[in-house]
């Protein structure tokens, strides 16, 4: 797969659709919005990296920055016209392979990699704090119902902490069985795997399989959509052989058979569709459908929504390696700001790098205390009689 | 060395360090198009944001003598915003506010680097009742790059060529002075290119960029029907293509007619797609409109020449699509990432011997065509696409494609058509066969406007 694009690639004709959302209101490639040099954009990017097979550009710092700087969020692959549109991402993940295997990387990737090979995690921290933030949250015996994986931002990121916490004591509240893995949990892999890094990957995807089998896990919940996009599409042809489901469509089955019963909340929200929920797994409707159940909220839409929703410019791994920030057109800060547009008092996710990357950016835009970023799981914790 | 270095730093002083690239993959990908022209670097990409700041780079490209190359999304396919001799491509795109909307008047006043998509959603949402003439380029073609080319679009059948739509201009001089053109002149309306004053803005339209940078631009908006269709009538007689354009503009009916030819899908081989476009405010007016169009070409329908195609809702939604995303796909046809196309302006009469020429022409050097041929005017005029697919990765191919875009361009010449956006090489032949009295005008009003010859040289030279 991974070198599929070598023979494919100069198909891009450069007509510029991918930087579009479906009605052509703005630009919707995080970092041709960014940056601006057409070289940033989708057709940019896939025109050096043929320019790069055929010797005519050597590789360079600035044009690894450029492969890179994409966050993969599948903006393309929805508006470009062309038949070989599902393949894109496919095409980028393969020259950065390509980069990763020639040791020719940016230092923040290569310091991203270094992290996970060292201690488990990007951000270099202790394998025995990965359940640091778990209060006596139960292990995952055989038996439980679900395995909830709480993935690398829900370890050790605050805010991740705090959705995952969240996220606990509306399972116990339910009554499901279900078991974390603690300090056992190894990353997920899907930044490492966006990133380009096959080896790693492959060692990781095959090291949760093994583990998932020997405890004889049936059913994952996952916190972040980017664990739920790669175990659900990409773990099963390594013999993953389990259920998956992203804690919105557990918590909207919830809501709907009344396990859980949200209090009133007077709120105008609006709700940010992370990329490997919406445009990679279709899943748009269970978290709107949760928002809608809590009685008092007003629930509006940006302008760009669902599949034309504009990234955050977290994915493969920028909630880390920052690639596309310092400026006031960072993806994040944008999209704090049409969030604010809207009249919404609260941006509601369901990402734990989506909750990071727009909090920053709520900071930077001097947005403190008039939006306040919340992920589902903590606005139903808060609205829930629960210990 | 030293040279190159000051000018960067200037040029960062002037737009700010995130906006000035002298590193290969910027000057790589500015370097060319998705056409067939050979690519030639830039030593520096650069982004303005303000007429300011335009203004500012002119004066010191000028000053140094260093080309400089305005260029939109690059989209015209033959070369135009190619720097030819190196220097400075500005990348207008960042020029991106729409500045007035003026309903009363019906016209818009954009910055250099507004794209049609952009003001097609703005119109959409906030002046639902009006709309502008979209052309069938990707939706990031600027709205000024389109009409310094002459583009047409979906209402060049009912106004002319998007540029005969322009209203009014804002223009930096290759020496650096600000200029306006047309009432915006005298006025703060932006109703008129030229009339009632003299019509300056022809030192500008139809010139790629080579006598000055346009910074704003005046567009005329029309009225926004709620209502559009379309319907596709067949033939396979290239010779009544005229006489059905000329008696579908009769009707003063319809919104927009286009000709398509193409050998594949099947059911495209051997037929030509006419289809006409029509808007109504409601549905008896749809109905009247529908019945005049019918009525219009009755005689072929009764003579068994056409037919009618009923179109499926999935057929449909491509050809009601603005800009139309079927235009891009052809570039895919051979697995390869490129198409060009010779869009010469001419007399409709000549269909039936451009079709003729276009599938021998595609034959001899075997390569995939297409054609998608619009009326201009009430029937004044159409452009005929000679269209040839190619693969990026097969470099006979590509030749090939050239020689036959090349044939096609002196076949329209010597037809009496006149090429439209041609690349250097054509703009040779035309001034080749230009009156010697025009040439030695544009000429003078090259040198007059440009005496350093900075302004995208290579184009437009007359020797």
């Amino acid at each position: 797969m991974m070198q599929k694009y070598v023979s494919q690639i100069h198909r891009c004709f450069r007509c510029g659709y991918c930087k579009f959302p479906t009605d052509y209101s703005s630009f919707n490639c995080p970092s041709y919005r960014r940056f601006r040099f057409d070289s940033y954009s989708t057709g940019g990017r896939l025109w050096l990296i043929y320019a790069w097979l055929k010797g005519e550009i050597e590789w360079s710092e600035h044009f690894a920055e450029i492969l890179y700087a994409c966050t993969t969020c599948k903006n393309c692959t929805e508006q470009c016209p062309m038949k070989f549109a599902p393949d894109i991402v496919d095409w980028i993940v393969g020259a950065r392979s390509d980069m990763v295997e020639k040791g020719k990387i940016p230092p923040r990737v290569a310091r991203f990699f270094e992290a996970v090979y060292s201690y488990g995690n990007p951000f270099k921290q202790l394998r025995s704090d990965r359940a640091a933030w778990a209060n006596g949250t139960k292990k995952y015996k055989a038996g439980d119902e679900y395995l909830l994986y709480v993935g690398c931002l829900g370890s050790y990121d605050e805010n991740g902490q705090k959705m995952a916490r969240s996220l606990v004591d509306i399972l116990n509240a339910s009554g499901v069985s279900f078991g974390i893995l603690g300090e056992e949990e190894e990353c997920c892999g899907n930044e490492i795997y966006m990133l380009g890094e096959t080896g790693l990957f492959q060692n990781l995807v095959e090291k949760n399989n093994q583990k998932f089998k020997e405890l004889g896990v049936s059913k994952v919940i996952t916190l972040c959509p980017h664990s739920y996009n790669i175990m659900k599409n990409v773990y099963p042809v390594s013999g993953g052989n389990f259920e998956v489901y992203h804690y919105t469509q557990i918590l909207n089955d919830f809501v709907k058979n009344n396990k859980i019963k949200p209090s009133q909340l007077k709120a105008k929200v609006t709700y940010h569709d992370p990329c490997f929920l919406g445009r990679y797994n279709n899943i748009y409707d269970e978290p709107r459908q949760i928002l809608q159940s809590i009685p008092g909220i007003d629930l509006v839409e940006m302008a760009r929504n669902r599949k034309d929703a504009f990234c955050c410019g977290g994915g493969s791994g920028n909630f880390v390696t920052d690639l596309l920030a310092g400026s006031a057109d960072s993806p994040a800060r944008i999209r704090v700001r049409e969030a604010y547009d809207t009249g919404a008092d609260t941006l509601a996710v369901t990402c734990p790098s989506c909750l990071t990357m727009l909090t920053d950016a709520v900071k930077a835009e001097n947005l403190d205390g008039r939006l306040a970023v919340k992920d589902i799981s903590q606005i139903l914790r808060e609205l829930l009689s629960v210990g | 060395m030293a040279i190159t270095s000051t000018l960067y730093d200037s040029l960062v002083k002037i737009v700010g360090k995130d906006f000035v690239s002298d590193r290969k993959e910027e000057r790589y990908f500015y370097a060319r198009d998705g056409g067939l022209m050979p690519p030639h670097e830039p030593d520096f990409v650069v982004m303005p944001e303000t007429t300011e700041e335009v203004q500012e780079i002119v004066k010191l490209a000028n000053k140094e003598k260093m080309p400089l190359v305005p260029k939109g999304s690059g989209l015209a396919l033959t070369g135009l915003v190619i720097p030819q001799r190196g220097g400075i491509v500005l990348d207008m795109k960042r020029m991106d506010r729409i500045l007035e909307v003026n309903e009363k008047a019906r016209y818009v006043v954009v910055e250099a680097g507004v794209t049609h998509g952009v003001l097609k959603s703005y119109l959409q949402k906030h002046h639902p009742r009006l709309r502008h003439s979209i052309p069938d380029a990707p939706p990031i073609a600027t709205i000024v790059a389109n009409a310094v080319i002459h583009g047409q679009g979906r209402l060049s059948q009912q106004h002319g060529f998007n540029s005969d739509m322009v209203s009014g201009l804002e223009v930096i001089l290759p020496t650096g002075e600000l200029c306006r053109i047309g009432s915006c002149s005298v006025s703060s309306y932006w109703f008129s290119k030229g009339a009632p004053l003299p019509d300056l803005s022809g030192l500008f339209l139809g010139w790629f960029g080579t006598t000055g940078i346009i910074t704003k631009l005046g567009l005329k908006l029309y009225p926004c029907k709620k209502m559009r269709d379309v319907m596709v009538f067949l033939t396979d007689k290239s010779e009544l293509i005229p006489d059905i354009m000329l008696k579908l503009s009769h009707t003063e009916m319809i919104e927009d007619v286009v000709v398509s030819a193409q050998p594949l899908p099947l059911r495209f081989r051997g037929t030509f797609w006419v289809t006409p476009y029509i808007t109504g405010d409601s549905d008896e007016e749809m109905e009247f409109k529908r019945k005049m169009v019918w009525d219009s070409i009755w005689e072929h329908f009764e003579n068994r020449d056409v037919g009618f195609l009923s179109l499926s809702p999935d057929m449909k939604a491509p050809l009601m699509s603005m800009p139309s995303k079927d235009t891009c796909r052809f570039a895919d046809v051979s697995k390869g990432g490129g198409f060009q196309y010779a869009g010469p302006i001419t007399p409709i009469e000549k269909f039936p011997a451009f079709i003729k020429k276009l599938e021998e022409v595609a034959a001899k050097y075997n390569v995939f065509y297409s054609s998608a041929t619009r009326l201009i005017g009430a029937g004044h005029c159409m452009m005929f696409s000679f269209s040839f697919s190619f693969s990026r990765a097969n470099a006979d191919e590509m030749v090939r494609a050239k020689e036959a875009l090349d044939e096609c361009s002196k076949f329209a010449l010597e037809e009496g058509g006149v090429l439209w956006k041609a690349d250097i090489y054509e703009q040779k032949l035309l001034m080749d066969r230009m009156d010697p009295n025009t040439l030695a005008l544009m000429k003078k009003i090259k040198q007059l406007l440009d005496p350093n010859g900075i302004m995208n040289p290579g184009n437009w030279e007359v020797k």
